[in-house]
């Protein structure tokens, strides 16, 4: 089985699960008439589920290209920034803090010019705080958006 | 006649600032590449809650309007589209500005977007009012089968795989059904506390169509990505205009299939720029020069995917059935304001309507006029570095969801569907038809129900359900779309496998 293969058939299978999942609660739950709609919806979602899992099995599946380990190797330090700022950083630390830290982590992470450089820093600096200050603007005075303040800001 | 009451309503101090920051914003996003006019428009409908719901949509229409056609800048300028209906434009684009002709084809691909666009909201103009009074004659179980059809429609013609395409458009369906059932009140698919209030539809959107591309622009890792910089020397805007009276072929070409298509759910820009393009080519008498910098590719290509604009939301409008992802992201916007489209649309809030309408009309005006005279400075913006634009685009998504009901369940949403979506998109599903779903779920089951309390009271569901010429008539559109997209697909594979066979 190639590495493209097997992938198709890892995500039909994570599908299938769903559906499954999703038909049996629908099916199961109480009172029926809440459930009229889901069962009727669950049917054409599991069917299908069901056809894009042994299309995948069978190697019919050719739409998509599927991930490569380079593009997991350089996506995981920015999945784990965006996961740690959303789910931890933004109510902790407070909205503002957290997105300055977020925005220069990601900037730092994925800009090719060298760590070593002093004006790369100076640059990525400026840039983060001209966002930051815009972003206040817009959503704290302009729209009056009440954001978690966490620890400091 | 009735939209000549409403211009007023453009010209309010508010609403006309909306609509020109609408106008330049589109433009610049739309130029840069990696921004496309979907997550655009997405991002922007936060700020429309701050708004009244004329407003709002005049802040929408006019990013819309304005994204697809500044994509044009970056095709031409940078040879990226800036949107995937700006691929045409490329092919010649970018040849007349190596060529020295970079004005030139901007001049060309403002002017004839601007007529094309006048044109689609023409069409869109006259078109809507006679639909919707058709729309009245719809019962609960017409409008089930019509949501039915918006969802099949997109995920079978709009993506690459008809099966992962509808199976897109099932996983928005349950997505919609999840928090509490509006009759029972009951308890449906809440697996987490943050999903009690359900799925808040602009958080979804945000979530759908931005983190995607925020996790794609990082995907590539620390890229340098040196663009070739294009100078562009000065044109007489009278030449380009003499020029455009001059290639009426190619502008009509392009502004009859772009409309024609834009009326099409499901088969947007994207679609109208080749088709324009080609068939542009084929009537021709220079057609050896189409590829090389010739300016009726330029024409064809821009003219008609600013015609789609008006007509993809003549179905949105009078049917509730988007005809392009950014329709479908509109309808959302449309929603959270109360307003239904239809009929209730342009009766009740007609005011609403033709000012929305007419705005998009004042803004083709307003897109031509700041095209030609910020397209250089939005080129040196298209060319911000890809980790910043994801930092950036980051960033607003998170401040966006949030600012929706002040609620973080809704940025926990807003992420996890995201980072789902970019999987699903790797293996070939698309976020079109799972948006879809995902809003016309509640108006699919909302018919239905009420279909079904008139079936039991009169002959049984089969017969309410299946039985009359309106009912057999969109039943046999929902199945036409999934066998024309089936068939469309087997003869793709079919093509692949013998060009694979050739080719070995």
């Amino acid at each position: 089985m190639t590495a493209s293969r097997l992938q198709h058939a890892v995500s039909s299978t994570a599908i299938l699960i769903i559906a499954a999942i999703v038909t049996w609660i629908s099916f199961t739950q109480q009172p029926a008439d809440a459930f009229l709609f889901p069962r009727l919806i669950s049917i054409f979602f599991c069917s299908l589920a069901v056809w894009n899992f042994f299309r995948a099995i069978s190697g019919m599946s050719k739409v998509g290209d599927g991930i490569s380990r380079n593009t997991l190797l350089n996506l995981l330090p920015g999945l784990f920034v965006m996961l740690a700022f959303v789910y931890f950083g933004a109510k902790g630390l407070g909205f503002y803090l957290a997105s300055t830290i977020a925005f220069l982590t990601i900037f730092t992470l994925y800009d090719p010019t060298p760590l070593s450089d002093l004006r790369g820093w100076a640059k990525r600096i400026g840039v983060t705080l001209i966002f930051m200050t815009i972003i206040y603007g817009m959503f704290a005075l302009l729209l009056k958006v009440q954001t978690p303040r966490g620890i400091w800001f | 006649m009735e939209f000549l009451n409403h211009f007023g309503g453009v010209f309010e101090p508010i609403s006309f600032l909306l609509l020109l920051g609408g106008t330049i914003g589109g433009l610049v996003l739309g130029a840069t590449p990696g921004l496309s006019p979907t997550m655009a428009v997405a991002l922007l409908i936060p700020f429309t809650f701050h708004l009244s719901p004329t407003q709002g949509l005049i802040l929408l229409g006019a990013a819309y309007t304005s994204t697809v056609a500044g994509g044009a800048v970056s095709a031409i300028l940078l040879k990226i589209p800036g949107a995937p209906a700006n691929i045409a434009t490329a092919l010649d684009g970018n040849a007349m500005a190596k060529n020295g002709e970079g004005a030139r084809a901007l001049h060309l691909s403002f002017l004839s977007s601007g007529v094309g666009g006048v044109l689609g909201v023409l069409l869109l103009i006259f078109l809507t009012p006679v639909l919707a009074q058709w729309a009245l004659a719809f019962g609960p179980s017409h409008l089930f089968w019509l949501a039915i059809l918006g969802v099949t429609v997109i995920g079978s013609l709009d993506s690459k795989s008809f099966v992962k395409g509808l199976l897109s458009g099932c996983i928005g369906l349950w997505l919609s059904m999840i928090g509490y059932d509006d009759i029972q009140g009951a308890q449906r698919f809440i697996f987490t506390d943050a999903l009690t209030g359900g799925i808040n539809i602009i958080a979804a959107l945000i979530g759908l169509f931005a983190i995607p591309q925020v996790l794609d622009m990082i995907s590539k890792g620390r890229v340098d990505r040196s663009i070739e910089t294009i100078e562009v020397p000065k044109q007489s805007f009278l030449a380009s205009l003499k020029e455009l009276s001059q290639n009426i072929r190619a502008l009509s070409i392009g502004t009859i299939f772009g409309s024609i298509i834009g009326l099409i759910p499901g088969v947007g820009g994207q679609i109208a720029g080749l088709v324009a393009y080609d068939q542009a080519k084929k009537f021709s008498p220079q057609r050896d020069k189409f590829g090389s910098g010739h300016s009726e590719g330029v024409i064809a290509a821009e003219s008609a995917n600013n015609a789609m604009v008006g007509p993809s939301l003549v179905p949105l409008l009078t049917l509730s059935i988007p005809g392009s992802p950014t329709a479908a992201v509109l309808l959302g916007g449309l929603l959270i304001h109360g307003i239904f489209p239809g009929s209730d649309l342009f009766d009740n809030h007609p005011q609403v309507a033709w000012t929305f309408i007419n705005s998009m009309l004042i803004g083709q005006i307003l897109m031509v006029i700041f095209g030609i005279y910020t397209a250089a400075w939005a080129a040196r913006l298209a060319r911000a570095p890809m980790p910043i634009m994801a930092a950036a685009v980051l960033v607003l998504a998170v401040f966006g969801s949030y600012s929706v009901q002040q609620s973080m369940g809704d940025v926990y949403i807003m992420l996890a569907l995201g980072i789902s979506m970019f999987f699903l998109e790797k293996f070939g599903f698309s976020a079109a038809p799972l948006v879809l779903g995902l809003i016309l779920g509640p108006i699919a089951e909302a018919n239905f129900i009420q279909g079904s309390l008139i079936a039991n009271a009169q002959d049984g569901p089969a017969i309410y359900f299946l039985t009359g010429t309106l009912n057999i008539f969109l039943i046999v559109l929902v199945i036409a779309s999934i066998v024309y997209s089936f068939w469309s697909n087997m003869v793709h594979n079919k093509t692949q496998a013998k060009a694979s066979e050739a080719s070995s």
